[in-house]
């Protein structure tokens, strides 16, 4: 998506900002509902977890597009002219030079996104698909406790996310090292 | 080889970069406005004037970086304008130094130099290494092989740079202002590695303001304004009576501006 926007020319890039001005700015439940009940009702039944699945792709899409178009800015036009003066065409320089580096450069925010995604699967328990939020629902609603068992999906959901976001702060040191030294 | 000499044969030398006319413009800015020159093998050729004169865009006009609008360029007899899709395969003939350096940060020094000779040309891992070795020796680099570019001084990245261009054993190396971004004391590491390849007759095209460098090598130098050229000449024609006003004021500023001869030993 992103190498289309930034290198596709015209076209590419009008579907692309598009898509990604589209996605970023529905809620991601909207999506959800859109999907799970739009589809449902008019072309098939898909299961709730596909409908879940396929609005967060979309959602994360959007930003995982911009994301990566910016780190691609980021590399600069000088490694692409290096890159092709020593005669390579540009679709080697993207794959070669271009995009090992745009990479690393996203990282950190693409670790973020990511942990922004899991934490919204959570969303997955309003159309009926027994995810963490959901079984803990159950757990509550068989023991009438509604603190313990939030507390301890909100202690999971930490465990899964906290190295994610903690990686994403050591690859932004690495980043900085990179950018300072190019 | 290296009979590259002043007269060959019949007094003919042999040519390796014209340019005939060459146009371009970004937007509506022409940048360049009919430029036509000439190079010999094994000579040395500055190109200089101020900043915003087109010169770095003539340089990637010559490698068709940037190819012209109008105009052409010929590699000996290959008309560059006219080949297309092997245009990638031409300018692999043509080494390219950079005034940032442009290193490919996330590879090593001698990634950085083995990555033309083993995806441009194929050639396998270990022959590659031994050509990219080679040219780090010329460059005096060899011992900075396994370092990242964060890791070096302006001079080695610049060094390293050469390397890159080297190891393609390009037929001409461009050099687009290698020494501009250099402190002082590192410049002369890289005018040294540059009096080197002009010493071995290597064939190149320097856009610079070194004029010590110029004085020492070049056996051709064109000054450039507002994106013609003004005039050419070899350079005791340039530091002796350069005829046009322009040339001389502006010599005159940059003679101001150093003092006395920066000579690059």
């Amino acid at each position: 998506m992103a190498i289309l926007r930034v290198y596709g020319g015209g076209v590419g890039r009008l579907f692309v900002s598009a898509y990604e001005r589209v996605m970023r700015s529905i809620p991601p439940l909207v999506l959800i509902f859109l999907l799970y009940f739009g589809i449902q009702t008019t072309v098939l039944e898909i299961p709730g977890f596909f409908a879940v699945m396929l609005a967060l792709g979309f959602c994360s899409s959007g930003y995982q597009s911009q994301i990566f178009r910016g780190a691609l800015e980021s590399v600069g036009s000088g490694q692409m002219d290096a890159a092709r003066s020593i005669g390579m065409s540009r679709l080697q320089a993207i794959r070669l030079v271009i995009a090992p580096q745009a990479l690393r450069f996203a990282l950190p925010s693409w670790a973020n996104e990511l942990a922004t995604m899991i934490k919204d699967t959570s969303l997955a328990f309003v159309v009926g698909v027994a995810e963490l939020m959901r079984r803990t629902d159950y757990v509550r609603a068989a023991t009438f406790d509604p603190v313990i068992p939030f507390l301890i999906v909100a202690g999971i959901y930490f465990l899964i996310v906290f190295p994610i976001t903690r990686a994403a702060g050591t690859w932004g040191q690495e980043k900085k090292r990179l950018v300072t030294g190019a | 080889m290296g009979a590259g000499e002043e007269a060959t044969g019949d007094g003919c030398l042999t040519r390796v970069v014209s340019a005939r006319d060459v146009w371009k413009s970004y937007g509506k800015v022409e940048v360049v406005r009919g430029v036509s020159f000439d190079v010999e093998e094994g000579t040395t050729t500055v190109i200089f004037g101020p900043s915003g004169a087109g010169k770095s865009t003539l340089l990637r006009c010559v490698n068709m970086l940037h190819p012209p609008d109008r105009g052409t360029v010929f590699l000996r007899d290959i008309d560059l304008m006219k080949t297309g899709s092997k245009i990638s395969y031409y300018r692999s003939k043509f080494g390219m130094v950079f005034q940032h350096f442009n290193l490919f940060s996330h590879m090593t020094v001698l990634g950085n130099v083995m990555i033309g000779p083993r995806v441009v040309k194929k050639i396998p891992e270990d022959q590659a290494k031994a050509i990219a070795l080679e040219a780090l020796e010329k460059v005096r680099m060899k011992d900075w092989r396994n370092h990242y570019p964060s890791q070096l001084s302006g001079g080695q990245k610049q060094r390293a740079g050469i390397a890159r261009a080297l190891a393609m054993d390009p037929e001409v190396i461009l050099f687009d202002e290698p020494t501009s971004a250099l402190d002082p004391e590192l410049i002369g590491e890289v005018l040294q590695t540059m009096l080197d390849l002009a010493n071995e007759k290597k064939t190149m095209i320097c856009v610079t303001h070194e004029m010590g460098f110029a004085k020492a090598v070049a056996s051709e130098m064109i000054f450039m304004d507002e994106g013609a050229v003004v005039e050419t000449g070899s350079p005791e024609h340039f530091f002796t009576n350069p005829t046009n006003e322009r040339t001389q004021r502006f010599l005159s500023r940059l003679t101001e501006l150093y003092g006395r001869h920066e000579s690059g030993k």
